[in-house]
């Protein structure tokens, strides 16, 4: 199937390097594209698989290494010149205009006609030329929107295939397809590849991965943790590589876990689920235990905590908060039965950057005490400043808008909001996610003592070192169903990795 | 003159006072009143005098706070819901209803303090119409209160109807009284005005009301997740406004002795909105300025006032508004504060 090897390759990419403000986004990362194979990229969540594919694309200009195009090298200053030199990306989110039709979203882009004259004849044929070259016959007169996501993906493709399109990035192009789209994509990529195009295929689907790649490379942290023949990797292997192993001084420091056993228990969910969400799951938290939540990007990890938390509205099943049903609460409930959740995602869900970082950390407890009883001023400084001591906030002082602080910092105010609300049940959501080695075996090491203090922990982790060095015990999650617990003395990486493999691992 | 200034620029540094009032949001609308009130009283002598007549404070400086109550208080109603990410276009229509069922109830022979409640209710009536669209079916706010906007001077006029609209005017010793009327020489509507800004500033600051409303005008979803209601707060914010607006409608009403639902408080809206940007607060929600905003509607109000007496024909009014408005709307922005902030600390160092 690989005879791509000996070929010479279309891009190579060596000792990439990329830097944001106070983030390494990229180092010394090598990528190499052949003709007519299909490449896939594999990575968590802030891996750096987008930077990698924008710097290809010409979206982001790399601060280091050299990108070769068929031996040459280039340089590209806009997504306009990758394309040009026959470089194209379908991304995620379908970027094409619903309500227009198919020809006209089609014929967006840089025009070719004179004067930026559009002739809708021949744009008309235009638009049928590409979707032949997918196989694809609809009527190309109906709004884009009027079509399943499927064929919007393909038309998204189409759009950015052109005659002279050597490269093909597609960024998760199934998240919102079912098996038979998937199926019919999957025969298109099948059809391009026998035709020399080198597509690269981002996505979090292992079962995909196996199946329509035939080299896998495997970003982790910005680095290159590995490039392998599909064939010649087990999915074991796969997972160990992109759960990273990073965390052994904090390791080190609480091998001392769990001297007592678990209290008494705090939260019982039965069959608590949602469809297209999460499979019904079972789930028990005691008292002084922390309980990990392992399982790749998109296996359900956000979706179990949010579900617990109220913040996504379960369909079926019941949730017991010391033995008062919370089933359907809402996250205002939740917190006033003492749950406090900290989201993933700071930004969107966490913090309200305008507001000062006193502000930040008063909400929950005053939502908790209503409107009417605002905590006197004297108390809220009092309580924002020993908060900010004791999580070792770095800021001159509490009045400070809480977007000039930094991702760890920010990280901290969340985790304090959450403490201040005075919980017996804390939800943390990646809370290591975007900050620094410092920060992250600090708060590794704040989970233990909260824990040691009596409270029940949930933590979801997509480093895997993390869920061993904090929890007690283990529940793993894959495509979106939790597929087993690990306990105590059995809490290891390959444990772990075994179980999020699944039985099936045996065939690659 | 230029080897002194220079002397300045090397030795002696900028105070820290000055440093902070060029960089505070209240500098560019306080000056722009300021100096507003310094060229009327430069082209016309007379402005700054402030007479006794019929045992009441008489005067530019006092004709312009006068009038500028009703827009103050529909601004304030305005502040509060542009800082929930809100906005509310209905307040003009809201005071023609007020106005419509005041004279209503009048005709209907109710007592005078009655038909003070019953109008105050119309108006946070409205306001629960506005916040319930909103909040409850999601339309977004421009939307939805551009739907009372329209119907609420059709709705005014249908209440006319109720008595047969032939007569709209009537007298009130009450609300005139509240409107035109004076205490110890102080104008009442100023008096009221500035209870009903503390009682409104006591609900936003010394509750955690403020708080919420900026949360979830700053971000819904975090504000959710923490435990605010986001639903419940964006529908009171709109009640507010009703109520505020009501009591606009009140005061304008019993100043013209009538009601016409057709043209009373026409743009009003526009002016309020006006009166809260330039007093600091931005349509992306997320902050409620108080203060601010009254400064904001007196600067309007200042504007109006000082084009009137220079004896400028009233059509430059609304340019040199528009003119003003700019100017100030340019210094606060960021950026522009921004190179102010950075030339005065160079001239520091």
């Amino acid at each position: 199937m690989n005879a791509t090897a000996i070929d010479k390759p279309r891009v190579e990419m060596r000792s990439i390097g990329k830097s944001f403000p106070g983030v390494r986004a990229l180092s010394n990362v090598d990528f190499t594209l052949y003709p007519g194979e299909v490449h896939a990229l594999l990575g968590e969540n802030g891996a750096g698989k987008s930077t990698l594919i924008k710097i290809l694309t010409g979206a982001l200009n790399r601060d280091a290494g050299e990108i070769r195009l068929d031996g040459k090298a280039v340089n590209f200053n806009s997504t306009g010149e990758a394309q040009a030199h026959g470089i194209s990306t379908v991304y995620q989110e379908v970027n094409l205009i619903p309500a227009m039709s198919v020809t006209k979203n089609l014929t967006l882009g840089p025009s070719r006609d004179a004067l930026g004259v559009i002739s809708w004849g021949k744009a008309r044929k235009r638009a049928r030329e590409k979707l032949s070259r997918l196989k694809l016959n609809i009527d190309t007169e109906q709004p884009v929107g009027s079509f399943s996501v499927a064929v919007q993906q393909l038309v998204a493709i189409a759009h950015a295939l052109d005659d002279d399109t050597s490269v093909l990035v597609l960024d998760e192009p199934t998240a919102s397809l079912d098996a038979q789209e998937t199926a019919t994509l999957f025969a298109i990529i099948r059809d391009l590849k026998a035709r020399g195009m080198a597509i690269v295929f981002i996505t979090h689907f292992l079962d995909q991965v196996y199946e329509i790649s035939d080299r896998i490379s495997v970003l982790r942290n910005g680095n290159l943790v590995g490039t392998h023949m599909a064939s010649e990797i087990s999915r074991q292997d796969l997972i160990s590589e992109m759960i990273g192993r990073e965390l052994g001084e904090v390791e080190a420091t609480l091998a001392h876990k769990a001297e007592s056993g678990p209290g008494k228990q705090k939260l019982v969910a039965r069959d608590l689920g949602r469809k297209r969400t999460l499979k019904p799951f079972d789930l028990t938290l005691h008292a002084g235990e922390v309980v990990g939540l392992a399982g790749l990007l998109g296996s359900g990890r956000t979706e179990m905590t949010k579900l617990v938390f109220g913040a996504i509205r379960s369909d079926s099943g019941e949730l017991h908060v010391d033995g008062q049903d919370m089933s359907g609460a809402t996250p205002r409930r939740s917190l006033a039965s003492g749950i406090a959740f900290c989201p993933e995602d700071r930004k969107a869900e966490g913090l309200v950057g305008d507001l000062s970082i006193r502000e930040n950390i008063m909400l929950s407890m005053q939502a908790k005490r209503g409107w009417l009883r605002q905590l006197p001023r004297r108390e809220q400084e009092k309580i924002a400043g020993e908060m900010i001591r004791a999580l070792g906030i770095a800021t001159p002082d509490a009045e400070k808008p809480v977007r000039q602080l930094s991702g760890g910092n920010q990280q901290k105010v969340v985790l304090a909001r959450a403490l201040a609300s005075n919980p017996g049940i804390l939800l943390l959501d990646e809370p290591t996610r975007g900050i620094d080695v410092g920060a992250h075996a600090e708060i590794i090491t704040l989970i233990r003592k909260l824990c040691n203090e009596g409270m029940a922990l949930l933590v979801a982790s997509s480093e895997l070192d993390e869920i061993v060095a904090a929890s007690d015990r283990v529940a793993v999650l894959r495509d979106r169903e939790k597929v087993g617990e690990i306990d105590g003395a059995d809490i290891n990486r390959d444990n772990i990795i075994r179980m999020i493999a699944g039985d099936d691992s045996g065939q690659h | 003159m230029t080897v002194a200034s220079t002397d300045s620029r090397t030795d002696r540094p900028v105070p820290v006072w000055l440093k902070a009032i060029v960089q505070s949001r209240a500098v560019w609308p306080v000056l722009a009143l300021v100096l507003i009130l310094i060229v009327a009283g430069s082209v016309s002598p007379n402005f700054f005098e402030i007479r006794i007549v019929e045992g009441r404070l008489f005067g530019n400086l006092i004709d312009i706070l006068y009038r500028a109550v009703p827009t103050a208080l529909v601004a304030l109603g305005m502040a509060v819901v542009i800082g929930t990410r809100g906005i509310d276009l209905s307040v003009g229509s809201i005071i023609a209803i007020v106005g419509a069922v005041i004279v209503w109830r009048i005709k209907m022979g109710d007592p005078h303090i009655t038909i003070l409640f019953s109008a105050l209710a119309a108006g946070i009536l409205c306001g629960m119409w506005n916040g319930f669209l909103v909040s409850a079916l999601r339309i977004q706010p421009i939307i939805a209160t551009l739907i009372l906007m329209v119907a609420g001077r059709g709705i005014g006029m249908l209440i006319n109807q109720l008595y047969g609209g032939t007569d709209p005017s009537f007298e009130s010793a009450l609300l005139q009284w509240m409107s035109t009327g004076s205490i110890w020489l102080i104008p009442t509507r100023l008096i009221l005005a500035a209870g009903i800004f503390l009682a409104l500033w006591l609900l936003i600051r010394r509750t955690a009301l403020g708080l919420f409303i900026e949360s979830v005008g700053g971000n819904a979803a975090a504000s959710n997740l923490a435990g605010v209601k986001a639903g419940l707060i964006i529908f009171v914010a709109y009640v507010l406004s009703g109520l505020l607006s009501a009591w606009a409608g009140v005061i304008m009403t019993a100043d013209t002795h009538t009601s016409d639902p057709v043209s009373v408080a026409l743009y009003i809206e526009l002016d309020a909105i006006l009166a809260v940007v330039i007093g600091g607060g931005s349509l992306a929600g997320g902050r409620i300025y108080l203060g601010m905003t009254v400064i904001g509607a007196l600067v309007i109000q200042a504007l109006t006032t000082a084009t009137l007496i220079s004896g400028l024909p009233p059509e430059y009014n609304l340019i040199i508004k528009a003119l003003v408005v700019l100017s100030v709307l340019f210094l606060q922005s960021a950026n522009a504060r921004k190179a102010i902030g950075s030339l005065v600390s160079r001239r520091a160092s």
